[in-house]
């Protein structure tokens, strides 16, 4: 078993004649927080859903958790959290009934279930909010949830896809608070976005263009390589050499 | 499988059901509702309709006609005429639906025992009524036929006794519950099961829950259970509302009536899970199940239209509506007490149909995954 929490050799999918994702290659350590970065359609999500077992790669393979991505993919998934794009969860329950859904799924007691309500609660501040139908809550607290959610049965890892689309840059600020507690304490968060400047809360980060990763390290490094002051200027440079 | 998470599962589908006021109007209204309208509100029985009589015998055995005619509880006689003159004013203006033409010497060749021909005259525009009032004069004045030769002590050349076999009433409501029956099963249980599976698709709620280890056979399962609990007990609300408000017989064994029931709620569930399968927004779903499931199961399955008198072409299409066979079996069951055994050739393609369905479905998924 391998100590790394992903490992990703030349991990590639077509669709027909496209090429989602070509040769991705990566690792990553326990507790680190990596940023999967790139534009709209740079092929993030295809290459996530790959590492969570929802997808087979057409060449390649990948570690994610010690266990195979393509013929362990049942390992794979009681090993991670999952939170998708547009924060679904289901409207119509409660927070606490989504709670209590999940953690039955991933197949917690119910007195496990209890004492990690109490926990994600408090520390989340959704105390006051377990019995609101989440229909009824403000787009931060559904982010919270669908959080909450994801790591309600302490996965090695948790990967989050575009966690902080749509919402406004306090409530991201907030939210990559609480990523940065989650991997303190031990989740190695592997996460997607397109928001160039939240590369800096990353450990490592790599820039997805068209299916490829062009670099790969820290925001810090990745900066003086291309003495560029921000990481958004990074992004234009690699976008512009584009052919 | 994992019961725990499947229990879990089947809640969370109950609370949906529970929480959506359109779905529980749909689950416990429409059946009800639908029951009520075609037994109630639609029928082509014609009680107390209006008619005028022409008496030109104007004798005792002429009014006991007219007595007979009036305390049938078919006809309301509105205009007595001792002529036929304003016939045509009395139809326009009374807006008369048939009229009786009594000949002359009618009562004279009652008593002698010898033929008269009465003449009615119905209003054509509404053919489909006309045809019924005439049965029912008819009826009427043969029965007055017979009752006056066995006073008479003459014995009649020959009688026709016409009877309607199975549906001696001749009510159309027990046409129209085994079609009701499946037009609800349809709604609840294809329907709202694809909507609800698509439903997941379109708000990602299914791409969160193939992130978990949860095998996709408990989804699937745990949708089913609780739309093939809902549509059981709606069947037995709509067989019981048949049997006890319209008086509709159960022929045949009821355990069985119900399993045939249950059979075609899973055909229904499997068409349902095959229109989610093709379809990734609920309003496609919707539109999918209109087409691919009302209309034929309003108009090809024998439940308005008989499937003997559709063209030749549409015959075969009308065969493959799951529909069909089942009201083709619970018509068996109800009225002429069929048993399970009979209606095998039914089980079987509703069995076959579902089977197929799923499979189709499976395959499809699978590759979605891939």
């Amino acid at each position: 078993m391998s100590a790394l929490s992903i490992q990703a050799h030349q991990l590639s999918k077509t669709f027909g004649h496209f090429v989602a994702v070509k040769d991705l290659s990566l690792e990553v350590q326990p507790g680190e927080i990596f940023g999967f970065l790139g534009a709209n359609g740079a092929g993030k999500t295809t290459a996530m859903r790959m590492l969570c077992g929802l997808l087979k790669p057409s060449f390649g393979h990948a570690m994610v958790a010690g266990f195979n991505i393509a013929t362990q993919t049942e390992q794979v998934k009681k090993n991670i959290g999952y939170m998708s794009q547009k924060f679904s969860i289901y409207d119509d329950l409660t927070l606490k009934e989504n709670i209590q859904l999940f953690s039955t799924i991933y197949g917690l007691k119910s007195a496990q279930t209890q004492e990690r309500m109490k926990q994600l609660a408090s520390q989340f501040g959704l105390e006051n909010k377990l019995k609101s139908l989440v229909s009824t809550l403000p787009l931060g607290w559904k982010q919270k949830l669908a959080f909450s959610l994801a790591i309600i049965h302490q996965p090695r890892i948790v990967f989050l896809d575009e966690p902080t689309s749509g919402v406004d840059p306090i409530t991201r600020r907030q939210f990559w608070e609480m990523i940065s507690d989650t991997a303190k304490a031990g989740t190695t968060v592997f996460v997607s976005t397109h928001y160039m400047d939240e590369a800096e809360y990353c450990d490592r980060v790599s820039i997805m263009v068209d299916g490829q990763i062009q670099v790969l390290d820290t925001p810090q490094k990745i900066r003086e390589q291309f003495s560029a002051p921000t990481m958004d200027d990074v992004f234009s440079l690699l976008a512009r050499k584009k052919p | 499988m994992p019961m725990r998470a499947l229990a879990a599962f089947i809640k969370k589908e109950f609370l949906h059901i529970f929480r959506d006021k359109r779905s529980l109007l749909v689950i416990f209204c429409m059946p009800i509702a639908l029951v009520m309208i075609f037994g109630v509100v639609i029928s082509t029985e014609i009680h107390h309709a209006k008619i005028a009589i022409v008496d030109l015998s104007d004798k005792v055995r002429s009014q006991q006609l007219i007595e007979k005619i009036n305390s049938s509880g078919y006809f309301q006689t509105v205009a007595y005429l001792h002529s036929t003159l304003n016939l045509e004013e009395v139809f326009r203006a009374q807006n008369i639906r048939l009229a009786i033409l009594i000949p002359p010497h009618f009562s004279k060749n009652v008593e002698n025992n010898a033929s008269s021909t009465l003449q009615l005259i119905a209003d054509g525009s509404d053919l489909n009524a006309a045809t019924t009032l005439i049965g029912n004069a008819s009826n009427i004045i043969q029965e007055f036929a017979q009752e006056t030769s066995v006073a008479l002590r003459a014995p009649p050349p020959f009688r026709v006794l016409p009877r309607m076999h199975y549906n001696p009433e001749q009510k159309d409501v027990f046409m129209f519950i085994p079609g009701i029956l499946a037009l609800v099963l349809m709604i609840v249980s294809a329907m709202m099961t694809s909507i609800t599976l698509v439903r997941e698709k379109e708000f990602g709620t299914w791409r969160l829950l193939s992130s978990t280890p949860l095998p996709s056979m408990v989804i699937i399962v745990g949708k089913l259970i609780p739309y093939f609990l809902l549509s059981a007990i709606n069947s037995c609300l709509i067989l019981a509302l048949a049997t006890s408000v319209f008086g509709m017989p159960i022929h045949g064994s009821l355990w069985g009536l119900l399993g045939v029931c249950f059979l075609f709620i899973l055909t229904s569930l499997s068409l349902g899970i095959f229109i989610s399968s093709i379809t990734n927004t609920q309003q496609a779903a919707i539109l999918a199940s209109m087409v691919g499931l009302f209309l034929p199961t309003t108009f090809l399955s024998g439940f308005i239209f008989p499937v003997e008198n559709m063209p030749a072409w549409l015959q075969p299409i009308a065969h493959i509506v799951p529909a069909k066979w089942f009201i083709e079996a619970m018509k068996l069951m109800m009225l002429k007490g069929a048993t399970l055994h009979s209606v095998l050739k039914q089980i079987y393609v509703l069995t076959g149909m579902a089977v197929l369905l799923l499979a189709i479905s499976m395959r499809r998924s699978r590759k979605q995954a891939t």
